[in-house]
């Protein structure tokens, strides 16, 4: 193995106030109620944020009544669009200054939010942007109308990416929203809000309240919401749709996962494996679609799993800020205490983990990237999602089997298939209980394609066309 | 004076003609009040046993031709055609409606089933998408049927909203169990032995005559069961809580008319899941 020298990016990129109010009706509101949001690498903190209550969550609401009454209703798509435009470009050209914000907040390594989180961002709105003047092409009929006023709430895994995929959409069909970030992920979010202000977007279109799940549950009450968007736990997603039963919200859940990577003795091995390891370290394998499951060919497994292991010992855990950094930080103490519970339970219930030695630093949340072989499928960790960078395998001896056991979940967000038999991969994928299956690649995201799941990962989809259909309503 | 032979009204579950499995009836009288049938009341049991064939036939049922399960629902088409008397006559003698506006409803649900056969073929081609990712990759989404069905037909119809109520649930090959009109249920066990007679596999269709209410809370909290449609319902609200706890697709009373020729492709597509599919392009 080749040693690094390391290779930091720079701390200075992005100065954080030492305290944030919350962003309603275009200025951020004074501080109030605050609680500190922390760096998970080195548990030092960033800055005060302010805890929403309901009487922040209402002013948020009115101000997004508000213009959309007034303002954003009352423009023409083109206009609508060319803010979104302008918003796409700041961020772009704030890009390394929200990477490493984003990387400071999350613990997730700088070369994914430069290279994944912050452009996607920017894609999400220049995409969405296009569509803002030709929503009668979205295939509702003529002059579909917005929902209103547009709840949201996203969580801590790709914070930034996530907004984006929230307010872009949201904006380009004519809706103002009123987005809360994750309690422990809020500043690329307050970034954000700055950044509506320089695209001059008027006041009160896009809202920004932090807090925790109390905040989210006011918002999502409010009585004067159209929409509601949330992306989070299976949990949860079953509260906010027992909490809109019996009106007139309309909502947007993306849930958790536990999806099947397949992996056939045809398939090109050396490819796979990095396909699994981007599919489940990828983030720290916080990522809802994350690839947790593998189901190797029985007659492959042997060979595979020598591999991933070989492929495992050069992954590099450490400091997110530097360049060469495979895996970050798990995001809060919380989530570290979970993966290390759900892990020890797997093994109790007779799977055997295995981890690469590697050195932890001394501060902040760490988790050595481990699979856990023999698993049943009735083990803990083959049905549970345990969101951090822990691969259960699985075996079997045909496509049948292979498709029973990956479709024998609660979920249905996502799916690999590994062979070099196109045949193969169309059925599978015909086969697959999945919103998006992944043929001989993993965890591809773009704007312009539909994400989403089946079952308990929730419904409605988010990107392309299919995401725009979630914020608009044919005019019937 | 020959005596009139009278049909026994029961429950249509898996393709057959059973009774309830409670023994359980009750009374239907028609528009003026008088007795004409003892219908069966269909039981917790039988909501159950209705989801197990739902779910065997459901797979079998996606997995046909569009274009096959396009023949089967114009077939269906062609046989309530046929039986056209019996249903204006069930019609006018449960709802008291003239001659003429009851050969209406007749109409529109014989419509609406050419309607809807129309469109299996072609979901795809309006709702798929082909997308052009920033990348070397083929991307495609497609849509594809969400699985078990449970519905509740509207109150107030005894035929046109029961076929706008199953068609859109099969049409893309979904199963569907279907809770009929309680007090209107003659024509929705007439128009199971049109199903039974139409090449539709058994289990496809599964049609409860009983208490909406009584049935509801058993279907929106069963695990196997993909989503809802609560058109015909009287504690929709409740009910769509508890389909929250499997996050069942929940269709709101008084979101699509149910009385006209055709329905809505929204509402398709609302029993529809999108699949995005992703593979490298090169060499």
């Amino acid at each position: 193995m080749f040693d690094y020298a390391p290779a930091p990016e720079s701390r200075d990129l992005v100065k954080f106030q030492d305290s944030y109010g919350h962003f309603i009706g275009g200025k951020f509101t004074k501080p109030s109620n605050t609680y500190g949001t922390i760096n998970p690498a080195t548990e030092e903190t960033l800055a005060q944020i302010s805890h929403g209550t309901a009487k922040d969550v209402d002013a948020a609401v009115k101000a997004a009544r508000n213009a959309y009454e007034k303002t954003w209703s009352k423009l023409d798509g083109a206009t609508r669009g060319k803010y979104l435009y302008r918003i796409a470009r700041i961020i772009q050209e704030r890009s390394r200054e929200l990477a490493v914000a984003e990387t400071l907040n999350n613990g997730k390594p700088i070369k994914e939010t430069r290279d994944a989180d912050i452009p996607l961002a920017a894609s999400w709105f220049f995409y969405y942007a296009g569509w803002a003047d030709k929503l009668d092409y979205a295939g509702l009929g003529p002059n579909p109308m917005a929902h209103g006023v547009a709840a949201q709430v996203v969580p801590w895994n790709f914070p930034l990416m996530m907004l984006a995929w929230k307010i872009a959409p949201a904006l380009a069909a004519g809706n103002t929203v009123v987005l809360k970030p994750a309690e422990t992920t809020p500043l690329s979010a307050l970034l954000f809000a700055e950044i509506c202000q320089q695209a001059e977007l008027p006041d009160g279109v896009v809202n920004i309240v932090t807090g925790f799940g109390d905040t989210g549950a006011e918002l999502f009450d409010h009585s004067d919401i159209n929409k509601v968007a949330f992306t989070g736990s299976t949990n949860v997603g079953k509260i906010i749709a027992k909490q809109i039963a019996g009106t007139n919200k309309k909502a947007t859940l993306e849930l958790g996962g536990k999806a099947a990577n397949i992996v056939f003795e045809d398939a090109a091995l050396d490819q796979a494996v990095e396909g699994i390891v981007n599919g489940i370290f990828f983030n720290q394998g916080h990522v809802c679609c994350a690839g947790s499951r593998l189901l190797v060919q029985e007659s492959v497994q042997d060979v595979l799993i020598k591999k991933l292991k070989a492929r495992m010992e050069n992954i590099r855990l450490g400091d997110p800020m530097d360049k060469n950094t495979d895996i970050g930080a798990i995001n809060s103490k919380a989530q570290l205490t979970k993966i290390d519970r759900l892990v020890k339970q797997g093994v109790k219930e007779g799977g055997q983990s295995w981890a690469p030695t590697c050195a932890m630093p001394k501060n902040g949340f760490w988790y050595a990237p481990t699979i856990i072989t023999g698993v049943a499928p009735t083990n803990t960790v083959a049905r549970e999602e345990i969101f951090g960078p822990v691969l259960s395998v699985m075996t079997f001896r045909t496509p049948a089997e292979a498709v029973a056991k990956a479709n024998n979940s609660q979920y249905g967000l996502s799916a690999g298939v590994w062979t070099e038999k196109g045949s193969r991969i169309l059925k599978m994928a015909d086969q697959l209980n999945a919103g998006v299956v992944w043929a001989n690649t993993y965890n591809q995201f773009d704007p312009a394609s539909p994400f989403g799941g089946f079952k308990e990962s929730g419904y409605g989809r988010e990107g392309g066309r299919h995401g725009l259909l979630s914020y608009l309503k044919g005019s019937h | 004076m020959r005596l009139e032979i009278k049909k026994t009204y029961k429950l249509f579950i898996g393709g057959k003609f059973p009774r309830s499995e409670s023994g359980r009836i009750y009374k239907v009288n028609n528009h003026k009040g008088d007795f004409l049938a003892n219908v069966a009341k269909a039981s917790r049991k039988d909501v159950r046993d209705s989801v197990v064939v739902a779910r065997s036939a459901q797979s079998g049922w996606a997995g046909a031709s569009a274009y096959n399960r396009g023949q089967v629902l114009y077939r269906i088409a062609e046989m309530l055609e046929g039986r056209r008397e019996q249903f204006v006559a069930e019609i006018r003698e449960l709802t008291g409606k003239s001659e003429k506006q009851a050969n209406q409803e007749v109409d529109n649900a014989i419509d609406s089933w050419v309607w809807h056969a129309g469109w299996t073929d072609k979901i795809e081609s309006v709702a798929g998408n082909m997308n052009p990712v920033a990348g070397p990759f083929f991307n495609i989404s497609t849509n594809q049927p969400t699985g078990v069905v449970a519905a509740f037909a509207p109150q107030d119809s005894a035929l046109v909203g029961l076929v706008n109520t199953i068609a859109p649930a099969i049409v893309s090959g979904n199963s569907v169990i279907v809770v009929t009109s309680e007090s209107l249920p003659l024509a929705a066990v007439t128009l199971a032995e049109v199903l039974e007679t139409s090449d539709l596999p058994g289990g496809v269709v599964n049609i409860l005559t009983g208490n909406a209410k009584e049935l509801g809370s058993w279907l929106a909290s069963h695990m196997d069961v993909n989503a809802i449609d609560l058109e015909g319902i009287s504690n929709a609200a409740e009910l769509e809580m508890l389909a929250a706890e499997t996050l069942k697709r929940v269709i709101r009373p008084g979101t699509y008319s149910r009385s006209a020729a055709k329905g809505a492709l929204q509402h398709i597509l609302d029993f529809m899941e999108i699949k995005t599919v992703w593979h490298p392009k090169g060499n």
